[in-house]
């Protein structure tokens, strides 16, 4: 009875944030904190309602409706895991917000933003609750047009249009195949409940099962971003609102991987091998090509937008690795799989969204997105600055933070694949592990980049010389996350017991006694490998100070940093991050398609040079030669209707009376 | 609880001391192929000392962030130096951090140094750092499938156990794929430690520095610091070498076999010390560019490595 209201009590704080938000827009600070103070509120509801399902039992709601459409919530581990990861995030980026939107203050309408800010998280709650297919398509679809109208929250600018019209694209496609799938699957339940659908693959037919598979990769697939469904991630992300684009790079993608699990594992049944090895080539490639693109990019929202199709990828080896253990009927190492890749999601959740906000505070105090004019915030901004490392660490997977323990997890999912009886499945999947492998290197690589290029030595614009530490509303959001990031990479032993209460009830056997104990992690069998996160991170702090002891330091004196003896080096002697990545980009020469141009202009004569234009760009293959042919070929059968289309009256009366004919004609020869 | 603690404090004072001999003992090497008299064998203690009794000078351009990075690279480096054998293969930290873990150990110092080069705006920073990023990148999948290679050999990741398993299967234990696996590490374990033909340790050339670009504002203490972070990586890369693939001679715990043990292993050292001199005196620094070539050498044989284990593990 407790969850009960608990639950009604979150969906309706979000309400009355929503309702609020509207109510007040016309003041500027008082909509702010009620509807921020009201999803705040509201994600607190959430994390104690989750934790509370997670150490209780299934929660359920049942609404007695058609089998067609019913408004029941189901609420299990798995559930209530996702809300948590949703609640604990929107719960920072509720705090971070109150300071952020000061930005809009007299300029936009921040009641609207609170209103759909509410009502976004409240549907990301309800996609993961419902028990429903139709209830289902519906928050579904809820949660994607309400993202669409965020994502165009400034939809002054035109960039921030074409962003939009790109993601609510996308995202209809992959709203399409999500239908079909479901489709597919009440042909044979008879019912759109998700209860009705559990264990349905045993009565579909093998192509039928593949079909349906094929369907909701592809749709699921397209929200979370998977390539080369991606493209509308490096478009929407960077053109929200950053408080906007951390809730849909932390979370709104993760609702995919959600109801891939659910799918995959409890709806489908994992029994075909081909369905893990077809995921885990896509996921190996989008990190891959995720981190490769992210390298390239100079502006600082698309660079995290394309670290979301990496990490989406390094989510998904886990989950693939998983499904090949399951199909395999090794369910241990499935549930093994599993755990990573639940890991991965949580730690993706919190560093990424720490580091959108860190984006954010870089916008809001410089209002710029492009690392090249940066340099030098940490003086200025110390506090982003030292969140912002806390992120950029757990993501490149150093220990002892968050990211770290999921790789090292992924790694060892790997590398249990020895046990599998198919030579050819066994190195494929060892393979990958190079790939997460350079992964994580180029991942590092670029966060070196991004750090250092926007946060370290000389401010290089007029802009980024004047930045001031952003308010203590948004410092506090990215506190929490950061908090979180370093409580998640040394508890691990614990987090891995909570993750694998979750995978049992889907893989079917526990394994927490196998894989953990006293601050330690191990693979199975019998800790082959193990890990202590919390150990490595007291030896880190008992061994930091050793040098000092050792070499008790006197004097240091300031002076110019070195510069050949030329005069005073300034911050145009800075590596800029086109430099920084210049030799990746001569090795991936292939992949990116490097384009250089320089454009010399001359006086009277050959000699005399008055100005340079040096023009590089790389390349995006997928726009390219995989949408643009479509595109186009759409458009050229769209000309192609024009011929019909005279525009005369009396043609298309000529119309009506032929389709007219037709159908009576039809309707006369009794049907066909 | 006492024998662990003895352990423990052995194993941090091996490291802290070995480090300079062994770049000590690698020059004098060089210096021998190169037929010169060559520095002292304990120059390197010399070195660190007086860098120890100057004071530092920091550049204007940086911030706190220059100060914390030789700190935590060494301590970043000397928490993996406990998850590593040395003289024995009895570790109180072995459980702390298997093989994959050490590997990101040392991606935190690197990392933090990167940071540090950026830190001092200098073009010399950023070089290094972008050079030392992109090589860690291209050595990085040929070090997961080497040790991907090994762990199925053996069936476990941590080291100390990695040397029991493969002490334990005798002469066996030197299949195919556990030598190809050693070939495609001694590859990587030079380019981990910044040697030719990837980095030139010696050089303060401008435009061929990788390491030392990166460390070239730091002085005094600091510079000790980092240079000693450095010795310790190179002795921890060497002992990785001889003991997971020749864990011969190894003891197994404080007993009277540690005699033996430290005769051994220095034997083991000075084989590699004097494989790497000649590698270092025979070979030019390559460009940058043909990096890759080098690694995907070293890629191709970890695969096959790997591979041949897989395909082998029936029998």
């Amino acid at each position: 009875m407790a969850f009960t209201h608990l639950f009604l009590g979150l969906v309706f704080t979000y309400l009355i944030g929503a309702a609020l938000s509207l109510a007040l827009h016309r003041n500027d600070r008082s909509v702010t904190y009620a509807s921020f103070m009201s999803s705040f509120l509201a994600s607190v509801f959430g994390i104690i309602f989750s934790l509370s399902v997670m150490y209780g039992d299934t929660f359920v709601i049942n609404i007695p409706g058609s089998s067609i459409l019913q408004f029941g919530v189901s609420i299990d581990k798995l559930s209530a895991f996702f809300i948590l990861v949703i609640s604990i995030t929107s719960l920072a980026v509720s705090i971070y917000s109150i300071g952020y939107v000061t930005e809009y203050f007299g300029k936009k309408d921040v009641g609207y933003l609170g209103f759909l800010f509410n009502i976004f998280i409240l549907s990301m709650i309800l996609v993961v609750s419902v028990s429903n297919a139709v209830m289902f398509i519906i928050v579904w679809e809820l949660m994607s047009i309400i993202s669409y109208f965020l994502v165009i929250y400034e939809h002054e600018k035109s960039e921030t249009r074409k962003a939009g019209l790109i993601y609510i694209i996308m995202t209809h496609v992959g709203t399409g195949f999500i239908i079909l799938s479901f489709l597919v699957m009440a042909s044979v339940a008879g019912s759109f409940n998700f209860e009705s659908f559990k264990g349905i693959g045993g009565q579909l037919s093998p192509a039928f099962k593949d079909m349906a598979f094929l369907f909701a990769l592809i749709g699921f697939g397209t929200k979370a971003g998977i390539v080369p469904l991606h493209i509308w991630l490096p478009y929407a992300h960077p053109a929200a609102p950053s408080n906007v684009s951390a809730l849909m790079s932390g979370v709104m993608i993760k609702t995919a991987i959600y109801m891939m699990i659910r799918f995959f594992f409890e709806f489908l049944g994992v029994d075909t091998l081909w369905w893990g090895i077809l995921l885990l080539l896509v996921a190996s490639i989008s990190s891959l090509l995720g981190v490769m693109y992210a390298l390239m990019e100079h502006d600082i929202k698309r660079l995290l937008a394309y670290h979301s199709v990496e990490n989406i990828g390094i989510i998904l080896i886990g989950l693939s690795v998983s499904m090949i253990f399951m199909s395999a009927r090794q369910p241990e190492l499935a549930a093994f799989g599993l755990i990573a890749a639940l890991y991965h999601l949580i730690n993706h959740a919190m560093f990424k969204s720490l580091l959108f906000m860190g984006a954010g505070s870089i916008i809001f105090s410089t209002h710029t997105k492009d690392i090249e004019s940066l340099g030098g915030l940490i003086k200025k901004m110390p506090w982003t600055a030292f969140f912002f490392l806390i992120g950029s660490m757990s993501i490149s997977a150093l220990p002892p933070f968050n990211g770290f323990v999921s790789e090292w997890l992924t790694f060892h999912a790997q590398l249990l694949s020895t046990n599998l009886s198919i030579n050819l499945v066994t190195i494929l999947v060892l393979g990958s592990g190079a790939a997460l492998a350079l992964t994580s290197a180029l991942a590092a690589a670029c966060f070196v980049k991004a750090f250092g290029i926007s946060f370290l030595a000389l401010p290089r614009t007029v802009p980024a010389e004047n930045a001031k530490e952003v308010p203590n509303t948004m410092l506090a959001g990215m506190g929490i996350l950061s908090f979180m990031c370093i409580v998640f990479g040394i508890s691990a032993y614990y987090v891995v017991g909570i993750l694998d209460s979750l995978s049992e009830p889907i893989v079917g056997i526990g394994i927490a006694s196998n894989i953990t104990n006293v601050f330690t992690i191990g693979t199975i069998p019998s800790f082959a490998g193990s890990i202590s996160t919390t150990w490595i991170a007291l030896l880190l702090i008992l061994f930091m100070p050793l040098p000092i002891i050792l070499f008790r330091s006197s004097l240091t004196s300031k002076y110019e940093t070195w510069g050949c003896g030329q005069p005073r080096s300034t911050a145009r002697n800075e590596y800029t991050a086109t430099a920084f990545s210049k030799p990746i980009r001569k090795w991936l020469e292939n992949i990116y398609r490097p384009h250089r141009e320089i454009y010399t202009t001359y006086a009277n004569s050959h000699f005399f040079k008055t100005s340079f234009k040096f023009e590089s760009h790389i390349e995006d293959v997928f726009e390219q030669y995989l949408y643009n042919p479509f595109i186009e070929l759409t458009l050229a059968i769209s000309r192609s209707f024009r011929v019909i289309q005279t525009g005369s009256i009396h043609a298309y009366l000529a119309y009506i009376f032929a389709v007219l004919m037709i159908l009576l004609i039809s309707i006369i020869t009794g049907g066909i | 609880m006492l024998e662990q603690f003895v352990l423990f404090i052995f194993q941090l004072l091996v490291i802290l001391a070995l480090a300079p001999l062994l770049n000590g003992l690698i020059k004098k090497l060089k210096a021998f192929f190169q037929i010169r008299k060559g520095p002292p064998l304990f120059q390197s203690y010399h070195d660190l000392l007086k860098l120890m009794r100057k004071d530092s000078v920091v550049s204007e351009n940086t911030s706190w962030l220059f100060n914390v990075v030789p700190v935590i690279s060494f301590a970043s480096v000397l928490s993996a130096g406990l998850m590593i054998p040395i003289f024995t293969t009895a570790l109180p930290f072995g459980f702390a951090g298997d093989l994959i873990a050490v590997v990101y150990l040392f991606a935190l110092a690197r990392f933090s140094i990167a940071l540090a080069a950026l830190d001092t705006g200098s073009s010399f920073g950023g070089m290094g750092a972008s050079r030392e990023m992109f090589i860690a990148s291209l050595v990085e999948p040929a070090m997961i499938l080497s040790i991907f290679a090994v762990a199925i050999n053996v069936g476990t990741t941590n080291i100390g156990f990695i040397s029991t398993d493969v002490l334990s299967q005798g002469i066996t234990a030197l299949s195919p794929s556990h030598l190809l696996a050693f070939v495609a590490f001694f590859i990587i374990s030079i380019a981990e430690t910044g040697r030719l033909p990837v980095d030139n340790p010696a050089t303060h050339l401008e435009l061929t520095m990788v390491h030392e670009a990166m460390i070239l504002e730091y002085s005094g203490k600091q510079l000790a610091v980092i240079e000693l972070g450095v010795m310790m990586k190179q002795l921890l890369v060497f002992s990785l070498l001889c003991n997971i693939f020749f864990p011969w001679g190894i003891s197994s715990g404080l007993n009277a076999g540690i005699v033996a043990s430290i005769i051994v292993f220095s034997v083991k050292i000075l084989v590699l010390g004097i494989c790497m001199a000649i590698v270092e005196s025979t070979t030019a620094k390559w460009r940058l560019f043909r990096l890759p070539d080098l690694m995907s050498i070293s890629l191709m044989l970890a695969f096959l490595a790997v591979v041949f284990s897989i395909i082998m593990r029936g029998e």
